[in-house]
């Protein structure tokens, strides 16, 4: 539960369990210079804390975050997005070991593909992360998730690694994944690790009224097949590191379909989707003299994605079968120049193409050049640290007609961030940050065939925020630690892109028309204790957020929360350990919303909450580690949405056994 | 340890406090007085809201003209044991006898209700089912989930006829593509084949069936994407063509039911929707271009006599600057009250207009979420008991 990078001074109050887990990080660029939690909101989830939340994906984890919303339309291979601070899921970027993942074709990342299996840490950054050396594509969003592998480490002599996991439980899920990890002698450390996931995600959601009807019905068609491989290389230079990573993930799965109306049983739903994504990635960084540091990145990826809807099985619906293929290229320079002690810059170009095919009936087959180019200097002095960046960005978009493509676009973007610590005997920092950032019209929203809309510009959003942080460790009491985190924010979305009807219901095009405020406070809490032998992990998390649409003064429902935002929203976390033995309770809670920016009755979401537990021993045989770990989520089996007509299971239960080597 | 316990306990104590579930009621209906009661032999009108696709938000509102009371949301408090309420999208409301039909697209059923209360009667399942009409014992319902023969993208629609007094359906005839609305004349049913699935290679065709024998006799060559379909007490047939939202603009045909030829081409006259009263056709046109990337909105009144446009509009008072997206039409045949609704973005409730003969606004009203499909009823609807 240690809300920063910098990693030895945080974990160092937790109980023994979680440092012998611990692995460090290699981020030298942060470590031990300064914090960059104090300057810019941050929130980290890593090592044993994540594998202990009974959670499968990256999107499960990254609810117990605040200032977040997930749009999650249930099961294990129900599509999940994030949203942050209720900016759109189209402003997140995410992150892969340092690179970003793309999708050009509409910008959202399904974080429900991402497993924790071979995940050391899951972070979300508000702004941006404010390392100083960093990609200019880490200054190109308005929040951000990073998501880090776990790098290997070896103990002692040993020169293997070996790591088996079997998960199985509820929805006739099986999930075994095996980690090899091999260190040669030059030093160079390697880790392959695979995955294999099933579920039929068939399970049991009731409808019910209280003065009406009651129904219990089974989700079908929402079965998930799934392989993942991931193979990794790391080494080491005199000055620096490089690594290179591999990444392949294949997927089949079921489009269960929204849950209306319908003579019961009489339809099948069979819509089917497969994915095959494959990524190689390679980052290098290495320092010249005291003064200068470079890093360098490149990524290739190949994204296909196949769908099929086919009234041979489902007489419903009517025939699709559609192909599509994004390609992207990305390298990237970043230069640190350390001037002095107390000044140093960043300057980052970042060069990335991207091509989207598909077999649709007058397809543009749209190519983009993009061209980010970003400086960033930050001063640190004794009670202020400050840094400001420029960002500047440039798309070059060719589509195969003639005139089909959208207008070169070139703008400059700033972002202002500092802290304040008043006191040196006190852990308390004050913080504030804006930031303008724009997102780029996806390839979908500008050509995709009946929908586009080639003359949409970027759709903007200025973020100023301000809060504090306060840190206190104890010695001699039960309370070991307390770790404080607050911060208001106010956000503005411009140029909204949205989808307008055009003259009936089959007929939609993008365009930018809507204008959102969004006031918001994220609080995070997190307490430790220690009571003679059991240790205790307390984290709590809490969102409030006023988002309001105020888009058109004549709208009658001008001023309306916007849609799927709750006002109050909350986590929390509590672990206790005690010798071998390791409990883990969480709670989640998203209150009352509603479905559509009219916030009337007929919108209304109820709140939802679900309690999970699980409870984990662990064994030493021979050489070996053996933990069993046995979890029940949604204990009380409430029966919620999170998405409109797509139910989220009840109780359901798993059983994980990992042996490590 | 037990102070351990007690600090968890307290803590998940506080964690409920803030965070009880209402009780999950169904959703009231709510009344406004929108105008001053009158009587008349047309004692009122149900307007059903197509909901947005997925949402299963489709809602039937009635408006009464003794009380001038216009209530939103009848279904699901008349029928709190139907599950998920009436559906979704919406797609047709008709009266027949003492049924009242309402089709629900994306529900694929229709539902069919008791006039005087509204009642649940019973539902008749027909995949993505679009519009329907009456003759004699039978309803007509037109489907786009016809047979799938080779080619799984070239299916062709359907119309189901179904037994009014057994609502089974009897028999099924096979028409065009993505079959759309229909009329009645000379024991002849009329099909609007729009093809909206097959883009660019849009039907262009009237499918005509022998009501005799319920098989298609022949198809009409009219024009591309066909979607409307109003008679004239002329025996003539207006079709309207929605043309490809392109270079093929959206305009309105004319078949005569005698001879079953295209006898005019209304070039001027785009039409989104229609409904005709007496001798005049009420026609408002959305008609969206890829290549503009806009919507243009007209309005007209067409003389079924003489074919000709009597005018370009039928609000009089500028109330049309304030349409979005006009989406239903309907005209009181008693007091030639113009009726329509505006969509609005399609995701929150839309208005529906009353205006006066001359065109002036006499009242509006906020509705369901896409409000789009007026049936007037002679019968006055039973109040609920409370």
């Amino acid at each position: 539960m240690t809300p920063t990078y910098s990693f030895p001074k945080t974990t160092k109050n937790h109980t023994n369990t979680i440092q012998k887990d611990t692995i460090h990080f290699n981020d030298v660029t942060i470590q031990g210079k300064y914090t960059p939690s104090k300057i810019i909101p941050v929130q980290t989830l890593e090592g044993v804390d994540l594998e202990r939340l009974s959670v499968v994906s990256v999107a499960d984890a990254v609810r117990y975050f605040s200032g977040v919303q997930i749009k999650d339309y249930g099961g294990i291979g129900g599509l999940k997005t994030v949203n942050i601070r209720s900016m759109g899921t189209n402003h997140v970027g995410v992150f892969y070991d340092g690179i970003q993942l793309g999708n050009a074709q509409n910008g959202q990342i399904d974080l429900g593909r991402f497993s924790l299996d071979n995940m050391e840490a899951v972070s979300l950054y508000n702004g941006q992360k404010s390392a100083v050396l960093q990609p200019a594509k880490d200054y190109a969003s308005a929040g951000s998730i990073y998501m880090k592998t776990k790098t290997p480490t070896f103990k002692d002599n040993k020169t293997n690694n070996y790591k088996a996991t079997l998960k199985g439980g509820s929805f006739e899920t099986i999930n075994p994944s095996l980690t090899w990890e091999h260190k040669f002698k030059s030093n160079i450390k390697t880790a392959i690790n695979a995955e294999y996931l099933y579920t039929s995600g068939k399970y049991k959601f009731t409808y019910a009224k209280k003065n009406g009807y009651d129904t219990t019905e089974v989700r079908k068609n929402g079965d998930l097949e799934a392989i993942r491989a991931e193979a990794g290389i790391f080494g080491q230079l005199k000055n620096g590191e490089w690594k290179a990573k591999a990444y392949f993930y294949n997927s089949e799965r079921g489009y269960p379909g929204a849950s209306v109306r319908e003579e019961p049983g009489k339809y099948k739903h069979e819509d089917r989707q497969w994915d095959r994504n494959f990524f190689v990635q390679s980052s290098l960084r290495n320092s010249f003299g005291k003064n200068y540091t470079m890093l360098l990145n490149a990524k290739y990826s190949n994204d296909y994605l196949h769908y099929v809807s086919d009234p041979r099985l489902d007489v419903t619906t009517m025939y699709v079968n559609n192909t599509y293929l994004q390609q992207e290229c990305y390298f990237s320079v970043a230069n640190e120049f350390n001037f002095f002690e107390w000044w140093n810059a960043n300057l980052a170009v970042d060069y990335q193409w991207n091509t989207l095919d598909a077999d649709l009936i007058d397809f543009a087959y749209p190519q983009r050049n993009t061209i980010l180019s970003a400086f960033a200097t930050s001063f640190r002095f004794e009670k202020v640290k400050v840094q400001g960046s420029v960002l500047h960005t440039f798309v070059h978009d060719n589509t195969k007609a003639v005139g089909g493509a959208a207008e070169n676009k070139s703008i400059f973007t700033p972002t202002l961030v500092a802290s304040y610590s008043p006191f040196n005997e006190i852990d308390l920092d004050f913080r504030a940050f804006y930031k303008r950032i724009f997102r780029m019209p996806t390839l979908n929203d500008l050509y995709y065939t009946f929908i586009g809309n080639k003359y949409l510009d970027p759709e903007y959003t200025n973020q100023y925020n301000l809060g504090f942080t306060y840190i206190k460790d104890f010695e001699n009491v039960w309370l070991k630690k307390i770790d404080i985190q607050i911060d208001g924010y106010f956000n503005q979305i411009d140029d909204k892109i949205i989808a307008m009807p055009t003259s009936n219901q089959f007929q939609w095009t993008m365009i930018n028309l809507g204008y959102v405020e969004i006031r918001g406070i994220d609080v995070a809490l997190q307490f430790s204790w220690k009571i003679g032998e059991v240790g205790l992990g307390t984290r709590v998390n809490y969102t409030y957020q006023k988002a309001q649409d105020f888009t058109n003064p004549e709208d009658e429902w001008y001023g309306g929360q916007i849609p799927y935002i709750p006002w109050h929203s909350a986590s929390s976390v509590i672990n206790v350990q005690y010798k071998n033995w390791d409990m883990n309770y969480s709670f989640i809670y998203t209150g009352e919303r509603y479905e559509s920016r009219a916030n009337i009755i007929e919108n209304y979401a109820q709140p939802w909450y679900t309690h999970d537990l699980s409870l984990s021993k662990k064994f030493e045989w021979e050489k070996a580690d053996l933990k069993i770990t046995a979890e029940i989520n949604n204990i009380f089996d409430q029966q919620y949405e999170v998405v409109q007509c797509y139910p989220m299971p009840g109780t359901n239960f798993k059983l994980r056994a990992t042996v490590t080597l | 340890m037990r102070k351990t316990k007690i600090v968890i306990i307290i803590f998940i104590s506080l964690m409920f406090f803030n965070s009880c579930r209402k009780d999950n009621l169904v959703i009231p209906s709510t009344d406004e007085n929108v105008t001053d009661g009158e009587t008349g032999e047309i004692k009122g009108f149900f307007l059903l809201n197509e909901g947005n696709m997925g949402s299963n938000k489709s809602t039937l509102d009635y408006f009464d003209y003794e009380t001038g009371i216009y209530t939103k949301n009848i279904y699901a408090e008349r029928n709190p044991g139907v599950v998920k309420e009436l559906g979704d999208v919406g797609n047709d409301i008709q009266i027949y006898g003492e049924k009242l039909y309402a089709v629900i697209n994306c529900s694929h059923f229709v539902e069919v209700m008791d006039i005087n209360t509204a009642k649940h009667k019973a539902i008749i399942s027909i995949p993505n089912c679009r519009y329907i009409k009456f003759h004699k014992q039978y309803a007509y319902v037109s489907s786009y989930a016809g047979p799938v023969k080779i080619d799984p993208n070239a299916r062709l629609g359907y119309v189901a006829r179904i037994d009014t007094t057994t609502l089974t359906i009897k028999d099924t005839c096979v028409v065009g593509y993505q079959p759309e609305e229909m009329v009645v004349a000379n024991n002849k049913l009329y099909v609007a084949n729009s093809g909206g699935y097959k883009v660019p290679d849009y039907d262009n065709t009237v499918s005509v069936i022998d009501l005799n024998t319920f098989k298609e006799i022949k198809k009409i060559k009219v024009a591309i994407n066909l979607h409307r379909m109003e008679l004239d007490r002329f025996g003539n047939i207006w079709v309207s063509s929605r043309g490809d939202y392109k270079n093929v603009n959206s305009k309105t045909y004319i078949i005569d039911s005698k001879t079953d030829k295209v006898t005019d081409v209304m070039e001027l006259l785009p039409c989104s929707n229609m409904t005709i009263s007496g001798d005049s056709l009420y026609v408002y046109s959305t008609e969206w271009s890829w290549i503009t990337e806009k919507n243009t909105i007209t309005y007209a009144i067409v003389n079924t006599k003489t074919k000709k446009i009597v005018s370009r509009k039928f609000i009089t008072d500028g109330t049309e600057k304030n349409i979005q997206i006009p989406y239903g039409i309907a005209v009181n045949p008693n007091t030639k009250e113009i009726f329509t609704t505006d969509a609005k973005d399609y995701v929150t409730p839309g208005t529906l207009y009353c205006f006066n003969p001359d065109g002036t606004k006499k009242w509006s009203v906020t509705t369901g979420d896409i409000p789009a499909h007026i049936v007037f009823t002679h019968r006055q609807l039973k109040p609920l008991k409370k």
